[in-house]
């Protein structure tokens, strides 16, 4: 088996902020590999780690068969990294910034405008190819920044949150982007905050935590244990929740619990459950304001994995 | 994104591909690089205030406010004598500039994107100092022109301005390694300009720009005396105005040589460490 990423042990401090305490991860060839945590899990430190941008203080990695401390160089030829913010220039065109790229990475002027205008095409801005990038939307910069990561053809792509502050539907888009890029062979190593994001594109899943590894599996593996998709219902009357948990009861694959006041969710097998729940909820005569199916949130993971909820959730709490 | 679902455009990767080495090719890189600066100028002209405008106010102001009472009288003697100095002050206030912009550029991550290119980590910083180039030959034009404008006369010939010229954008392309240095080094880039001044201040007015040193105390006269900018202006007035030259442009190309040898390290050393 080969791996195309593989990191054992890697340790980072800032200052007196310890970012990574021993991580190890690994990414099959042609794979993706979900990297998933909170805000200040150490994602970010991991994906600087392994682009070449950060030295680790202990431990070692290799990617694409290439030493990131002793090989630098080999390695940047064969990465694409699209960072957390969009690393685009804002003052340049779409064309510009991606023939820039190109001359860059020794691509001869004419080649380099010609791959521009595909990858251009491909993401879908080729109206917008002259327009400099701080007139783009926010999809519009991230598709620009991803196509910045390809010009290359890499064989190793670092997606650093790519789809933080998208709407859902552009979200998808990015999704369709990963999974056409891991056909072509790619292998990608994606950090996210959304289980449901990994989920969808993930071979394996990496749960870290304060700059630690808590959770290797695969994303049935990791639903598993922390539950697959669970059914929530916001009753528009709380008076009648006695009513629903009895529904929730009789529907779920568990008991139902209260995430929130007037809140509840239960776990489900499928979703045949949601026919069976609006069916019973409809026969009692109970209006919804909310009913939905999805998978546990991040929160829900952790709490899962580690009794304790993300630290950004209970500030909010 | 409808094309999506068709085969993103890929080929072979350029794994097998030796990584190249050589001057030749950093310098390609930085030239593009250069160019990437130089559009970003073109796109916001008013980062050129201080190689434009800036220059002709201090020009006024020196010449019509103080030049009356500096000179002796003759504002032109003045203006003779004040604009070489004034041409070496504005070579160091103009390069605060590029360390703004590499800080601002380092901050909005543009760079971790540049670091993550099979290229030399210097290529971004000497593109940036290449394209500074072509404000500090701006910066030259205006000075000459609109002190021409104003009365200035060349008293030696072509070759001791064009002289003067490669001396002067010589020295800036050096003493603005201190600028990226600094960009480096600063948390924002605002904090920047104020470093810089912190700097530029005591040597620009510890010099012979506006005076000559005469009547200033001993130990202020040998401060001026080994300050760059009192031996660029020196050299420059030297060359375009007349008077004592060869050892004022010895002096500068030992100033530019140590600017070098001590920020270049300095400056590629802060970047390779900013995370």
């Amino acid at each position: 088996m080969t791996y195309a990423i593989e990191a054992e042990g890697l340790t980072k401090r800032f200052g007196k902020t310890q970012a990574l305490a021993g991580i190890d991860l690994a990414a099959r060839e042609g794979t993706v590999l979900g990297v998933l945590g909170p805000n200040g899990a150490g994602k970010t430190t991991a994906v600087r780690i392994l682009a070449t941008l950060l030295q680790a203080d202990e431990g070692s990695a290799r990617v694409a068969g290439y030493d990131v401390a002793r090989q630098p160089q080999q390695v940047r030829q064969n990465i694409g990294l699209t960072g957390q913010y969009a690393s685009v220039d804002e003052d340049l065109t779409g064309t510009q910034n991606l023939v820039l790229i190109g001359q860059l990475l020794d691509l001869p002027t004419p080649a380099a405008k010609a791959r521009a205008r595909e990858l251009l095409e491909w993401f879908d801005l080729t109206e917008a190819a002259g327009r400099p990038a701080k007139t783009y939307s926010g999809g519009m910069r991230r598709r620009l920044d991803l196509a910045a990561s390809l010009v290359g053809r890499p064989s190793v792509i670092f997606l650093d949150e790519p789809t933080t502050g998208l709407d859902p539907a552009k979200r998808e888009d990015m999704w369709d982007v990963v999974r056409s890029l891991v056909t072509d062979g790619s292998t990608v190593l994606l950090t996210t905050q959304y289980l449901e994001e990994a989920d969808a594109l993930a071979d394996e899943i990496t749960v870290i935590d304060h700059g630690r590894v808590i959770a290797h599996d695969t994303p049935d593996g990791l639903k598993r244990i922390v539950g697959g998709q669970r059914l929530k219902v916001r009753p528009t009357d709380v008076g009648r929740l006695d009513e629903v948990h009895s529904v929730l009861a009789a529907v779920g694959d568990g008991p139902p619990e209260s995430p929130g006041r007037g809140v509840l969710t239960v776990p489900v097998k499928d979703d045949t459950a949601l026919g069976a729940t609006v069916q019973r909820l409809q026969a009692a005569g109970i209006a919804v304001t909310e009913l939905s199916l999805h998978l546990p949130s991040l929160d829900e993971v952790f709490f899962t994995l580690t009794g304790r909820h993300t630290e950004s959730e209970e500030v909010a709490a | 994104m409808t094309a999506v679902l068709t085969a993103p455009p890929r080929a072979v990767p350029p794994a097998s591909q030796p990584v190249q080495r050589g001057a030749k090719r950093t310098i390609r890189h930085a030239v593009a690089l250069a160019r990437r600066n130089l559009i970003k100028t073109m796109r916001t002209p008013e980062q050129l205030i201080d190689v434009t405008i800036q220059p002709i106010i201090f020009l006024l102001l020196f010449v019509y406010v103080f030049g009356g009472a500096l000179g002796g009288g003759s504002r032109h003697d003045y203006l003779q004598y004040l604009l070489p100095g004034l041409l070496a002050q504005g070579i160091a206030m103009g390069s605060v500039a590029l360390g703004q912009n590499l800080n601002a550029d380092i901050e909005k991550g543009v760079f971790d994107r540049f670091r993550s290119l099979p290229i030399a980590r210097s290529a971004p910083l000497v593109g940036a100092v290449l394209a500074d180039f072509f404000r500090y030959l701006t910066l030259c034009v205006i000075y000459l022109g609109f002190g021409y404008a104003m009365g200035f006369r060349v008293e030696t010939n072509a070759a001791g301005v064009i002289a003067a010229l490669a001396l002067s954008i010589g020295f800036a392309l050096c003493f603005c390694w201190i600028s990226v240095f600094v960009g480096m080094k600063a948390r924002t880039s605002g904090s920047v300009q104020g470093i810089m001044f912190l700097l530029i201040f005591p040597l620009a007015f510890g010099s012979n720009v506006y005076v000559t040193p005469g009547t200033m105390p001993g130990w202020l006269q040998a401060f001026v005396h080994v300050n760059p900018m009192s031996q660029l202006s020196a050299a420059v007035r030297g060359l375009t105005v007349g008077g004592p030259t060869g050892a004022h442009v010895g002096w500068t190309l030992l100033w530019m040589a140590i600017l070098l040898m001590v920020f270049v390290p300095l400056a590629l050393r802060a970047y390779r460490r900013r995370a």
